[in-house]
C-alpha cells in the first residue's frame, strides 16, 4: 500500500475533525453536568469554540488538498466565530447576573460539595428578582466605594445560598 | 485509504449527533432562560461543524455558505434574547430623551 502526500494530509484533516467532535461531546457533557449558569457558560463558550475551529480547519485542509479549492467562506466562518463567540457569552452571562440566577461560590458552601452537582432546587421567579435587587444594591455600594454597605450585602448574599440550609 | 478517511468523518458526524442530543437535555430542563440560551448557542456552534462535515461527505462546496449563515443567525439571536432577558426590551431607541 503506497501513500500519496494528499492522502496523508487528508488523513490528518479527518483526524482533526474527529478531535473537534470529541471536544464538542466534552462541552455538551459539561453543559449538562455543571452546577450553575455561569459554570455552564464556561463549558459552552470555550470548548465549543475550540471544536468548531478544529472542524472547520479540517474541512478547509481537506478541500485544499483533495480538490485544490481554496474556500474563503470557511476562513470567514472561522474568523467570525472566533470574534463573536466571546461577545455572545459575555452578553448572556451579564443578562443572567442582572436577572439574578444562582451563583455557586466556594467560600459560601459546605466542604465537600462538588462543581458538577445537579441542580435540584426549585427556584421561583420571586427568589431571582430579590437576588437581582440585592446584586444591584451591591454594585451601587461597590461603585461608590461604600465599604460598610458592601460588606453588609455580602453577608446577606451569604445567607441567601441554598446549600447552607 | 479513502475508505478509512470517510469512516473517520462519519464517526465524527455520529459523535456530533450524540452531543446535540445531550445539549437538548439542558435546553429542556434548564431552570432559567439564560441556560436555554446557552444550550441554543452551543447547538448553533455544533450545527456549523455538522454542515462542514456534510459538505465533505456529499463532496460539494455549496454547503459552506450555509455554515456561515448559521453562525451569523445564531450570534444575532443570542444577542437579541440576552438583551430581552436583561431589560425586557431589545432595541433602545429613546434612550437620550
Amino acid at each position: 500500500m503506497s501513500l500519496n502526500l494528499s492522502e496523508i494530509v487528508s488523513l490528518i484533516a479527518a483526524l482533526s475533525i474527529l478531535l473537534g467532535s470529541i471536544a464538542a461531546l466534552i462541552s455538551a457533557i459539561g453543559i449538562v453536568r455543571f452546577r450553575d449558569t455561569f459554570l455552564r457558560s464556561h463549558a459552552a463558550t470555550k470548548s465549543s469554540t475550540l471544536s468548531v475551529l478544529l472542524t472547520l480547519t479540517g474541512v478547509f485542509i481537506y478541500f485544499l488538498v483533495t480538490q485544490e479549492y481554496f474556500s474563503v467562506r470557511t476562513l470567514l466562518t472561522i474568523l467570525f466565530l472566533y470574534l463573536t463567540s466571546p461577545v455572545a457569552g459575555h452578553m448572556i452571562i451579564r443578562a443572567a447576573y442582572n436577572s439574578g440566577s444562582y451563583m455557586y461560590m466556594k467560600e459560601f458552601t459546605k466542604k465537600g460539595t462538588s462543581l458538577n452537582f445537579r441542580y435540584d432546587r426549585k427556584e421561583t421567579k420571586k427568589d431571582r428578582r430579590r437576588r437581582a435587587e440585592k446584586r444591584q444594591m451591591m454594585n451601587e455600594a461597590f461603585s461608590k466605594n461604600d465599604k460598610e454597605t458592601f460588606s453588609k450585602y455580602k453577608q446577606v448574599m451569604k445567607k441567601d445560598d441554598p446549600t447552607l440550609k | 485509504m479513502s475508505f478509512i478517511i470517510l469512516a473517520i468523518i462519519k464517526t465524527a458526524l455520529v459523535i456530533y449527533g450524540i452531543s446535540i442530543v445531550v445539549v437538548l437535555l439542558r435546553m429542556i430542563i434548564g431552570p432559567t432562560t439564560a441556560d436555554r440560551v446557552i444550550a441554543f448557542d452551543a447547538i448553533g456552534a455544533i450545527l456549523v461543524s455538522v454542515v462542514g462535515v456534510l459538505s465533505i461527505i456529499y463532496d460539494t462546496f455549496s454547503y459552506l455558505e450555509a455554515s456561515l449563515i448559521i453562525a451569523i443567525l445564531s450570534f444575532l439571536s443570542t444577542v437579541g434574547i440576552s438583551r430581552f432577558i436583561e431589560g425586557g426590551r431589545v432595541f433602545e431607541s429613546k434612550r437620550d430623551r
